[in-house]
């Protein structure tokens, strides 16, 4: 079974964001970028499938600049056998990168594809469910684990509101895999060595037929609200006086 | 055109969500607009029936199927895709549920969907966070049809009596068979629930194992409060996953956050910053929880939270 992942380039989890002060985004330029850190969990797990002998081939796709391929990389690095990168320099919206991804997996016919369940610059959590509907597939999603296929299924545990839901999805299925799914390896070095042989195909979305117009425009981009700083409070009952006469909250 | 909301329930009840949900359609709407509520679900007239109870609501439309049992976003789905031409906005909670099903209709109908919503511009322009809140975009959107999920703590609750609208019954869409469920495995707790509690007390990695919460669980039951955790702890295995608060776990806003053991990584913050009044106990003066605390207290959580038990 192939298995399909798309990897994004996201700034950095530990890295603090700034704003650009004309507002129209943050700031990009000098700033360490990495992998999404929930597509390095779904990487993890299409690498462990593979070692278990499920999967046979792991193609990881990135959408976006030129500069993608540095992600792409690190997922071959991690042990996916080929990339594919659909190049924009424009910004490509979830709607759009679900459609691009919808026309790779026809191309490809993977018998699953497993990707984050959200990146965290937008923070959407859309894109996998999104495929999920255009392909009339079924979804797994916020997924903590994954069981062995069997009889043309997939047993999953999801991470919901209230606790965990187990699902059975029809194969072929997307499964988009939440924090606690897995640890995701780092990369050896005679990997890294090894993934700058692997092969990255790279496309545009005209050549997959994929008009990717976004259909939001993003107006500004501020700060949030700043919190004024608090006090330190010397002790329990001091904490406990000021929630209650002060914060009047207790 | 009238705003329909996907109602947030569990077949027999309605989730708090869907009256938070609602002031974001009365936002939208205007004065005058009308808002519909979809209920589907499995055995859930009880739910329709409080849908109904809902101050200033035009319609409930009450969809049955054994398939909507569990909210199975593949079958659900194409319900919202068969109602939603009559519709000028759609909406749902951003929850499991809400961000599970959502973007599966959008994608059918051609829709990019705006995720969590904060604030309401006008009806085509929505302000939304980013980068675990430390952006706060402006988007607006040119689809003739929107699709949104509203961030729960951003919008009031909508007053759950006063209305009496119609139930109308509406034919289920077919099941997908595509996907089943097996089962569930839910916390149970006699406390408040972590979104809607008025006050929340959680435990960080500083918590050191399951058992601590126990102290925390003490003081919770003397505040009226819900215990959440930061990811550190869940990860821990301290407790469960659903006591998670955060950039991908839950967003509470109550009026009081108590942050025990909790260093304050932005991920963290993301999930709390918006609470009313923050406490935080830490031993480590420079901990990032502070910068944001109203009041801090440098202090070991295994003597000053069994104080703070007493003191209550």
């Amino acid at each position: 079974m192939k298995i399909l992942i798309p990897v994004k380039r996201v700034i950095d989890a530990n890295v603090k964001v700034r704003v650009k002060a004309d507002q129209s985004g943050v700031e990009l330029t000098n700033v360490k970028m990495a992998m999404n850190p929930f597509c390095e969990i779904a990487v993890e797990e299409a690498v462990r499938m593979k070692e278990a002998g499920t999967a046979s081939e792991i193609i990881a796709v990135s959408i976006g600049a030129q500069s993608s391929q540095e992600t792409i990389r690190t997922a071959l690095a991690m042990g996916a056998d080929r990339g594919i990168l659909v190049q924009s320099d424009e910004e490509v919206q979830p709607l759009g990168v679900a459609k691009l991804l919808k026309a790779l997996v026809e191309k490809e016919q993977p018998g699953m594809v497993i990707m984050g369940k959200q990146a965290i610059d937008g923070d959407n959590n859309q894109t996998g469910q999104m495929l999920a509907g255009l392909l009339g597939w079924a979804q797994g999603t916020f997924v903590s684990k994954i069981e062995k296929p069997a009889d043309g299924k997939l047993t999953v545990t999801r991470e919901v509101d209230g606790g965990l839901e187990t699902m059975a999805l029809k194969m072929p299925c997307i499964v988009t895999v939440d924090l606690r799914l897995n640890e995701p390896r780092y990369a050896s070095l005679p990997n890294i060595m090894k993934a700058k042989k692997k092969p990255i195909e790279t496309l545009v979305p005209a050549d997959l037929g994929v008009d990717v117009t976004p259909r939001l425009k993003v107006l500004k981009v501020v700060e949030p609200p700043a919190r004024k700083a608090g006090v330190r409070v010397a002790s329990v009952a001091e904490l406990v006086d000021k929630l209650k006469n002060e914060a009047k909250v207790i | 055109m009238a705003v329909l909301v996907v109602a947030e329930h569990e077949n027999a009840s309605l989730r708090p969500a869907t009256l938070h949900t609602v002031t974001a359609a009365q936002e939208i709407a205007g004065p005058g607009g009308e808002i519909h509520i979809l209920v589907a679900g499995a055995g859930c007239r009880p739910a329709a029936e409080e849908a109904a109870r809902i101050s200033g609501i035009g319609k409930v439309l009450l969809a049955e199927a054994p398939a909507y049992e569990h909210r199975i976003a593949e079958d659900i789905a194409p319900l919202i895709v068969k109602l939603a031409p009559g519709y000028s906005h759609v909406l749902a909670a951003a929850t499991t549920s809400g961000k599970n099903v959502m973007p599966r209709a959008a994608a059918l109908l051609d829709v990019q969907q705006i995720s969590d919503i904060s604030g309401v511009e006008s009806a085509d322009t929505f302000v939304r966070p980013i980068y675990a809140g430390n952006a706060m975009a402006t988007v607006q959107s040119s689809d003739a049809l929107k699709l949104i999920t509203v961030r729960t703590t951003a919008f009031e609750l909508a007053p759950a009596e006063g209305g009496s609208a119609a139930i109308e019954t509406v034919e289920a869409a077919g099941e997908s068979g595509l996907s089943s469920f097996v089962g569930a495995a839910l916390t149970e707790s006699v406390r408040p629930e972590l979104t809607s509690a008025r006050i929340v007390i959680s435990g960080g990695r500083g918590m050191q194992s399951g058992e601590n919460f126990a102290m925390l669980e003490r003081v919770a039951d003397k505040l009226g409060a819900a215990v959440g955790a930061s990811r550190a702890a869940v990860d821990a295995g301290f407790v469960p996953n659903d006591y998670q608060v955060g950039q991908t776990g839950k967003v509470v806003a109550p009026d009081l956050y108590i942050a025990v053991g909790i260093s304050g990584a932005i991920q963290h913050l993301a999930g709390m910053k918006d609470s009313k009044v923050i406490v935080a106990i830490n031993k480590d003066e420079e901990a990032p929880i502070f910068q944001v605390a109203d009041y801090g207290l440098v202090a070991d959580l295994f003597q000053a939270v069994p104080d703070l038990e007493k003191a209550l």
